[in-house]
């Protein structure tokens, strides 16, 4: 909203300076995000009066233009069309600073000779003066403006451009900004009391209002204005609203804004001749109903919409914009003026769905007041009599079956202390609501607050309060810190386990990356080999931005993959990087479950190139040494299990599963990336990925667990190596080796196939610990396991010693 | 005898300054202080000898073999150094060189920004609540007072979600204040709770616009609590994040969970106040959201506003961290370039 200070004082005595008012505004909830200067680079230009007008007597395009300032006379060479003897212009000598039209920078005018004749200064336009982007001519002030004064004090000015929040519509106008000024400057506003003469012709002999769907209108206002002449409307009104943001357009429409800036009522004008029936019906829209709006664009309207209709058709999308239908033009001579008020969520519904903001629908969604009708329906009214020498018609039609009479708000003391936290007394509350036109009657320790009519916002005690704490401010507001008790803490487990996964990981080497929860159907379809859309298909927000972040993430892979061949397009070392976040999936009838989970990826180098040397590329077996060492941190014991995920290499991944008292719960998985799905991500070298559910490892890594006593005894350690078949899995050896309960520790230390071993065999060298929490072991009895160790490998694996 | 051992002695010590390595001092040990050297014979003869012979001589010997073995101990210590030194200077390294690389990772800024922000809250009380991302428009909006087809919802358009309850149910949450409309019905007071989270709007993107960003919010309930306890708590987080000389002003703004409502905003961290770029030239920076939790939204949570007050806050995590770094680009915290990652 944009305040321009003159217009301003019009209602308030502003004693303080701009930026200090800026500063109160602002802090009172109404924030000045720009204060503009008008004439700010005005320093020496005068108003003149055009004396004479002679052609230039060597360009046919040219006039020599006399100049009176009061005290000198200066001949100007112009350009401009619109040069007229006796208009008031603004005079810029040798030395002013006016903006260059073509470069729209602020530029020293200098002397010139023009086609041999000296030009001793300009006549300015609108845009050189930098008040709007006219240039098509010279800038006409009004008759009144006085000859040898400063432009600058005939129309300089300051205008606010103040952000106002949506709970306060009525600050969306001159007044409203005023009554604030004036409660948070301790002055009082001074609102004009309007009137005008009326003819004997009453208006409702000559149009009939109806409301049919009183729940989208609640009041309807209208006031009948005849023998108008549409002209330019004068220029200060023409300069307010220039300083405010509006085009002038004439006095009518002119009028209307000007009244709507002012009070924040918007209003609309009809020419009432082209009112068919002579009447006005207020309702729904009919469903598919076309209709052309004033910017001439066709518009399909529905059911939820609200018109203005007249006696054969609707001619007015209510409080959001008119029809061309009845627009008024230069050939109206009666005006019919509407102050309405509207179901705030019907004009938001309209606008939106129509795509059609105006300055009315905004401020009638924001739900002003019904009280603003009448006042602004009145100076309007006064306004288009005098502008356009029309006269008023007897009365004004005001059809308002939304009355309410919302009754006095209680206040007390003792409820501002229990909401702000500090003692006001029962008179500086009263003073202080009163400075906002609030009216207290006091009885006891109670205040009965009656809201003032422009004030759609204030509904309960806590409203008022707020106010109180506005304009006292809230930098008296003292700062304590919370007291006791101090509340209850739940445990959390699940943010326990975060932290410390995260902490593992980034132990490890691990960069934690966050990436977006939306991905695309294409990304997540290629994550296997043979490309198709997942499996339920995940969720899909309604009007996605981009088509790549369409659909909700079902698992982490997708985004880290992609997060992955983005950063080896710079990155040649090894990368790890992982993420920690939730995965969503639908569910009948429910919001979709949203379960945290860990994705790791691995790729690359396994140790940085150095002058130290060590290489080779992650495989398997380092995805695998991170999860083992990630559970053995969180104490959760699993093993793996040939799994069957389609999108990782048929023949290198594995499921994590775990034990709950014989039940297998699967943590998730282990593998290389499917060649093809790495192709696919236009990555160029194998991936290792672990994927974990977090809710299935909870249980694990929370379960209770007992001290085990550090062994007393001393330990016996014995090498076993073996021959064995190549496809027996390492798996099969160890079983039978742990079941011996004394032995404490294998540790597999070397696998070997080749030369050495006949071919379809391989080698496995283990070293076993045997201990006894209870005894000293004797070597014989060591001897004696380790045989019959021995014994059942030969038997159930055919393994043989390595000689 | 007596001048045999003199001689003994003598001869050893000559002999022992020569010695310039440890195995030669080994073999001067074996031929002057072994089993079958002439003092241990010496000592071994003793008993031939008359008693006061074998006083004389068992003194002087056992003296010497006392010289010996220190003197060999001595000469063994500074061998070994001299054998450390030599090999030191051997074995000289060039300290200039790399070290052996160890990966190191990072938690994302993000997460470093939110388990602060936490530690922070929950030094005064409050613990973390999570909520899901997918709301119902209810938490997300009618439970904190934004009425459908209100303006305050413009400045959150939203991502409905397209589930088989339909679409106009179930959106991306807007703000996790959706968690502190669920907190508010799960808990009895008292309760201090801070809500960190992902959250979603639906707008186009550039330096300072994300579709996707993270929010966190804060909600404390009991008995007695005021709008000075509001001030207070985030005057101290400010305090905490920002730095202690921070200057922070708090300023009325409006949100419809919250009245009054309030915006706290901190002195520029580029211009200190005078007015830059970055702060619009106002000197301040707004960075947070709060105020008295609405009546009607702390009754739609199951609490009595007659007995019990409130205050909540709202903060997004990436603008204070850009703040605090200098980041230019909020994409840049899901773009999860390393280059990116690594600084921090």
């Amino acid at each position: 909203m944009k305040v321009p200070l003159n217009w301003l004082k019009d209602y308030v005595d502003v004693t303080l300076p701009p930026a200090e008012l800026a500063e109160r505004l602002t802090m009172a909830g109404f924030e000045a995000e720009e204060i503009q200067t008008i004439g700010g680079s005005w320093d020496n230009i005068i108003i003149g009066q055009i004396t004479a007008v002679n052609p230039h007597p060597n360009a046919d395009r040219l006039s020599l233009a006399t100049v009176d300032l009061g005290t000198r006379q200066e001949t100007v060479v112009c350009g401009a069309p619109n040069l007229n003897v006796g208009d008031k212009i603004a005079f810029a000598p040798v030395g002013a600073r006016l903006i260059n039209p073509h470069s729209d920078e602020l530029e020293e005018l200098k002397a010139a000779k023009i086609r041999g004749v000296i030009s001793s200064g300009m006549i300015c336009s609108e845009k050189e003066l930098g008040i709007s982007e006219s240039h098509e001519g010279i800038m006409v002030l009004s008759a009144e403006a006085a000859t040898g004064t400063p432009l600058s004090d005939y129309m300089g000015d300051t205008v606010f451009d103040l952000d106002i929040t949506p709970n306060r519509p009525d600050c969306l106008s001159v007044v409203g900004i005023a009554r604030e000024a004036a409660a948070l400057s301790g002055q009082t506003p001074h609102i004009p009391e309007i009137s005008y003469e009326e003819t004997d012709s009453p208006i409702d002999e000559q149009i009939s209002i109806e409301i049919i769907d009183p729940d989208l209108c609640p009041r309807y206002c209208a006031s009948l204005i005849t023998d108008v002449k549409i002209v330019e409307s004068p220029a200060w009104m023409q300069e307010r609203l220039i300083a405010a943001g509006q085009r002038p357009i004439n006095n009518i429409v002119d009028t209307t804004n000007y009244v709507m800036l002012e009070y924040g009522q918007p209003l609309h004008s009809f020419d009432y001749d082209r009112i068919r029936g002579k009447k006005i019906i207020v309702r729904r829209a009919a469903e598919g109903e076309n209709f052309i709006t004033l910017d001439e664009a066709e518009r399909e309207l529905t059911r939820n919409m609200l018109v203005i209709a007249d006696g054969e058709g609707t001619v007015a999308i209510a409080g959001v914009m008119g029809g061309v239908n009845s627009e008024v033009t230069g050939n109206t001579t009666s005006i019919l003026l509407e102050a309405a008020s509207f179901n705030a969520a019907s004009i938001h519904y309209t606008s939106h769905h129509l795509s059609l903001t105006s300055e009315a629908s905004m401020r009638f969604e924001r739900g002003i007041s019904a009280g603003l009708t009448i006042p602004a329906l009145k100076h309007a009214t006064q306004l288009i009599a005098e502008l356009g020498g029309g006269k008023v018609a007897k009365g004004i039609i005001d059809v308002y079956p939304g009355r309410q009479e919302p009754g006095p708000i209680l206040l007390t003391p003792d409820e501002v202390k229990r909401i702000l936290g500090i003692e006001c007394s029962l008179q500086q509350i009263v003073d202080t609501l009163t400075s906002l036109g609030f009216e207290c009657q006091v009885g006891g320790s109670q205040i009965q607050v009656t809201t003032p009519y422009w004030r759609s916002d204030i509904k309960q005690a806590v409203d008022l309060i707020e106010e109180v704490a506005r304009i006292i401010g809230y930098d008296k507001i003292p700062t304590t810190m919370l007291g006791e008790p101090l509340p209850r803490q739940n445990p959390a487990p699940v943010l326990r386990l975060n932290k410390n996964i995260r902490q593992s990981l980034v132990g490890y080497g691990f960069q934690e990356v966050i990436t977006y929860s939306l991905t695309s159907l294409q990304m997540l379809s290629n994550l296997v080999p043979d490309p198709r859309p997942p499996e339920p298909m995940p969720l899909r927000v309604v009007k996605p931005m981009t088509a790549d972040q369409e659909y909700l993430r079902p698992n982490l892979r997708v985004n880290l993959l992609a997060a992955l061949a983005a950063n080896r397009r710079h990155e040649e070392e090894g990368i790890r990087l992982f993420e920690l976040g939730k995965v969503y999936l639908p569910r009948e009838n429910d919001l979709p479950a949203e379960p945290e989970a860990l994705c790791g990826i691995m790729s690359g180098t396994r140790v940085e190139k150095s002058w130290l040397g060590g290489n080779g590329l992650f495989d398997f077996y380092d995805a695998r040494g991170i999860v083992e060492g990630l559970l053995q941190h969180l104490g959760v014991t699993a093993n793996l299990e040939k799994s069957s995920d389609e999108g990782l290499h048929p023949t290198k991944q594995a499921a994590i599963v775990a034990e709950d008292n014989g039940l297998k719960v699967k943590l998730g998985v282990i593998g290389e990336l499917h060649p093809k799905v790495a192709d696919a991500f236009e990555i160029a070298e194998p991936v290792c990925l672990f994927e974990i559910s977090v809710p299935a490892l909870l249980p694990f890594a929370t379960g209770h667990r007992m001290f085990l006593s550090i062994p007393r005894f001393p330990s016996t350690i014995r090498d076993l190596a073996l021959v064995i078949d190549a496809d027996i899995s390492h798996r099969r050896v160890l079983d039978i080796i742990q079941s011996f309960p004394l032995v404490s520790e294998v540790l597999l230390f070397d696998v070997y196939s080749g030369k050495q071993v006949a071919a379809g065999k391989k080698s496995l060298a283990y070293r076993l610990v045997y201990q006894s929490p209870t005894r000293t072991l004797t070597d014989e009895e060591v001897n004696r396991v380790q045989e019959q160790i021995l014994k059942r490998l030969t038997g159930e694996l055919g393994a043989t010693l390595r000689a | 005898m007596l001048e045999k051992i003199e001689e003994i002695k003598s001869e050893a010590l000559k002999q022992l300054d020569g010695i310039d390595n440890v195995r030669d001092l080994e073999s001067w040990r074996v031929h002057y202080l072994g089993k079958k050297s002439p003092l241990t014979g010496i000592l071994r003869g003793l008993a031939t000898l008359s008693i006061e012979e074998r006083k004389a001589v068992g003194a002087a010997a056992n003296k010497v073999k006392t010289l010996l073995e220190d003197s060999a101990g001595q000469k063994g210590q500074s061998l070994r150094e001299a054998q450390l030194t030599s090999e030191a200077a051997r074995e000289a390294i060039d300290i200039s060189l790399p070290g052996r690389p160890y990966p190191v990772g990072h938690l994302h800024p993000i997460t470093q920004t939110i388990d602060e922000m936490c530690e922070i809250f929950a030094s005064m009380g409050f613990q973390v609540i999570e909520g899901p991302d997918i709301e119902w428009d209810y938490y997300n909006f009618e439970a904190l007072n934004f009425p459908a087809e209100h303006p305050s919802r413009d400045s959150m358009s939203t991502f409905w979600v397209d589930t088989s309850e339909g679409i106009s149910r179930s959106l991306l949450r807007t703000h996790t204040t959706s968690v502190t409309a669920r907190t508010l019905e799960n808990m009895e007071p008292p309760i201090r709770a801070i809500e960190p989270g992902k959250v979603y709007r639906y707008e186009a993107t550039d330096a300072t616009h994300l579709s996707t960003f993270h929010h966190i919010d804060g909600i404390a309930v009991d008995r007695g609590i005021t709008m000075a306890d509001l001030k207070g708590t985030l005057y101290e987080f400010a305090r905490r994040f920002f730095g202690v000389d921070r200057k922070v002003r708090f300023r009325v703004d409006y949100f419809p969970f919250v009245e009054p409502g309030v915006e706290m905003a901190i002195y520029c961290i580029v211009c200190q106040g005078s007015g830059c770029r970055l702060c619009n030239n106002s000197g301040w920076l707004e960075i947070l959201g709060a105020g008295m939790t609405h009546p009607e939204v702390l009754q739609r949570g199951g609490i009595d506003p007659e007995v019990y007050t409130s205050f909540a806050f709202g903060l997004g995590i990436e603008r204070p961290h850009m703040l605090r770094y200098g980041v230019d680009d909020i994409r840049l915290y899901f773009n999860n370039d390393l280059r990116f990652l690594r600084q921090f």
